[in-house]
């Protein structure tokens, strides 16, 4: 066991390494000056060379991809060109929100399309299954801001339920925070329920399908007990491996979903960033949203460990 | 074949409705599809300009004059709607065509080359380890945005998988003793990967090929409504529905109909792809 956490940790060092390299190329790869695309349209020759020197665009470039990786490897994820803060700071003050939308809406979808995709396999072939699917089909196509605005329109602008956008930090009290973030918990929730509820249907359908569920029926054993005990454990591994996979969705989804809620989190950093074309966040924020989703591949490999005891690498 | 005193006619027609009552969500996928590229087809004749701007017909109520209402700047979201089809449907079929053709060239190679395959799979791996819509945006950040570009920066994150997928039906085709045969008896080895190899790929690929475009079309709309992709002369359905982000207070029909629209399209995307996949391979049908 220990063997195995080890070579996939060591696994993901390749990897990590390619994201740094593409993402330092990124600004070497462009037709023209990195230090004219950093400064802009407008800028005076001796703004542009002011740039190069402050940015050590000026050094060879192997020198330069030395100088990046020993700064990322110390913590140091570069400096914002407007603010001229450092990013990693300006990632802290903007993480709160993001980490609580993203736990929100995988506390919302696991705990929807789990019961979803085992009543529809439990009831296979009846009008709850089709639905299950229905909703399930459905839920990939939607895509997350036209959920969002809906659900705006009807629990916030009709309903009055709900605010319509914003965020309240944890700090003003849980409640505040909570209801602030239900309803983008709830809109980017949507697909990643879609695809839960279907990986749960089809995996507990495999399982209920074999010899020790029928065992367990002969025996009497409760209805409840037999789909939660025998039969999702043992098809939790794919379940725990899509809900990994949807954690890359997640992602995307939150840029988009922090935009449609006017939430200031990780993604308003991103498209903020974007929109001003400062591109040392835009580098952070990929190497660090990378270095999340390796992480969590990381955490689902090594689960599979805990699920089935039988997977020994 | 002797010949048979029956209505030959009948034969094909039967079996053809034998074919639509068992493939149901591809003809329905389908059909909604027809009807798209239809829409983009004669966008023209049904549609006004989805540039022309009246500044008097600001954020008008959906009418009989303006179907879907109008924009702040009075533009017609009808017409920006219909237009806007086209923009889609050429951004989710360029994409899902450079990422299987990249994804499949990629993908044989490493399959077959095994001394390639280690180093073309990490960098796949990172490419993987990127979230596709960070991806994109940086691509297209750094390039002067065009259509062309947001096509190519979309289809760059959709190859590893593509690569992935082929490359995995290759190792499983290449430990077959007819391939070995082909080795053996001194077949060329480009003439193994087209002819021997290559057909086991295809209905896997067009299955995949239906997923890649429906992800592009959400794509391209997520980044446009960012403010990050398509150009905002250009108007395609992400654009119309970021100009709606303001006032979708007031006026949410700017965002409704291109968000409906669009979830169509992708929803018959997806029933055509999950058609086409229960049909091709029925060991998967029987679990999904």
């Amino acid at each position: 066991m220990t063997a195995y956490i080890i070579r996939r940790l060591l696994a993901t060092i390749p990897v990590m390494i390619f994201v740094a390299l593409f993402v330092f190329l990124l600004l070497h790869l462009t037709p023209g000056d990195p230090a004219a695309v950093i400064a802009g349209d407008e800028a005076s020759p001796a703004a542009i060379e002011e740039i190069r020197r402050k940015l050590g665009l000026d050094l060879p470039l192997w020198q330069q991809f030395g100088i990046y990786v020993s700064n990322l490897l110390r913590g140091d994820l570069g400096t914002s060109i407007f603010s001229n803060l450092p990013v990693l700071t300006l990632v802290k003050q903007r993480l709160e929100p993001s980490i609580v939308l993203a736990l929100s809406t995988l506390l919302v979808a696991i705990s929807f399309a789990i019961p979803m995709g085992v009543l529809a396999a439990w009831k296979v072939g009846t009008a709850i299954d089709r639905v299950v699917m229905g909703f399930s089909v459905l839920g990939f196509a939607v895509p997350v801001f036209l959920i969002g605005y809906f659900l705006i329109y009807i629990f916030a602008i009709e309903l009055h339920w709900l605010p319509v956008q914003g965020y309240q930090p944890l700090a003003q009290g849980i409640g505040q925070t909570a209801r602030s973030i239900v309803l983008p918990a709830f809109a980017l929730g949507m697909v990643y329920m879609a695809l839960i509820a279907r990986i749960t249907r089809a995996s507990m359908l495999e399982v209920l399908s074999q010899d020790y569920i029928r065992t367990a029926h002969a025996k009497g054993v409760a209805m409840s007990v037999v789909l939660l005990r025998h039969a999702l454990k043992n098809a939790a591994v794919p379940i725990v491996t899509v809900i990994g996979i949807g954690l890359a969705l997640l992602i995307s989804g939150v840029v988009i979903t922090e935009t449609v809620f006017n939430i200031p989190g990780l993604g308003r950093l991103t498209v903020d960033a974007i929109l001003k074309r400062d591109y040392p966040i835009i580098q952070g924020l990929i190497i660090l949203f990378a270095s999340v989703k390796v992480l969590v591949n990381l955490m689902i490999d090594i689960s599979y460990a805990f699920f089935d005891p039988r997977i020994r690498y | 074949m002797a010949a048979a005193p029956f209505d030959v006619a009948a034969v094909p027609r039967s079996r053809e409705f034998e074919w639509i009552r068992r493939n149901p969500t591809i003809v329905i996928g389908a059909a909604i599809l027809a009807l798209f590229a239809v829409l983009a087809l004669i966008a023209p004749w049904i549609a006004n300009d989805p540039l022309s701007f009246e500044p008097l017909n600001r954020l008008k109520r959906p009418s009989a004059e303006f179907w879907f209402g109008t924009d702040q700047f009075g533009r017609d979201v009808y017409s920006r709607v219909v237009y806007g089809t086209r923009i889609s449907l050429i951004v989710g079929i360029s994409v899902a065509c450079i990422a299987t053709a990249a994804g499949l060239v990629i993908g044989v190679l490493c399959g077959y080359y095994r001394r390639l395959d280690d180093t073309v799979m990490r960098v796949m791996d990172g490419l993987m380890a990127i979230p596709a819509i960070l991806l994109a945006i940086a691509l297209i950040t750094l390039m002067k945005a065009s259509l062309f570009i947001v096509i190519v920066a979309i289809a760059i994150p959709e190859i590893p998988r593509v690569v992935r997928l082929v490359r995995s039906v290759v190792l499983t085709v290449r430990g077959l003793p007819y391939i070995e045969a082909a080795v053996a008896s001194g077949t060329r080895a480009r003439l193994i990967m087209t002819r021997h190899i290559l057909p086991n790929t295809v209905a896997p690929l067009i299955v995949q090929a239906t997923y890649v475009c429906a992800a592009a079309i959400l794509t391209e709309a997520g980044l446009s409504f960012l403010g990050a992709g398509t150009p905002p002369e250009i108007p395609s359905w992400g654009n119309v529905i970021s100009t709606g982000r303001t006032f979708f207070q007031i006026s949410p029909w700017i965002i409704f109909f291109p968000g409906v629209m669009l979830a169509i399209a992708v929803l018959a995307i997806n029933l055509v792809g999950d058609g086409l996949r229960d049909s091709l391979d029925p060991r998967i049908a029987r679990r999904m």
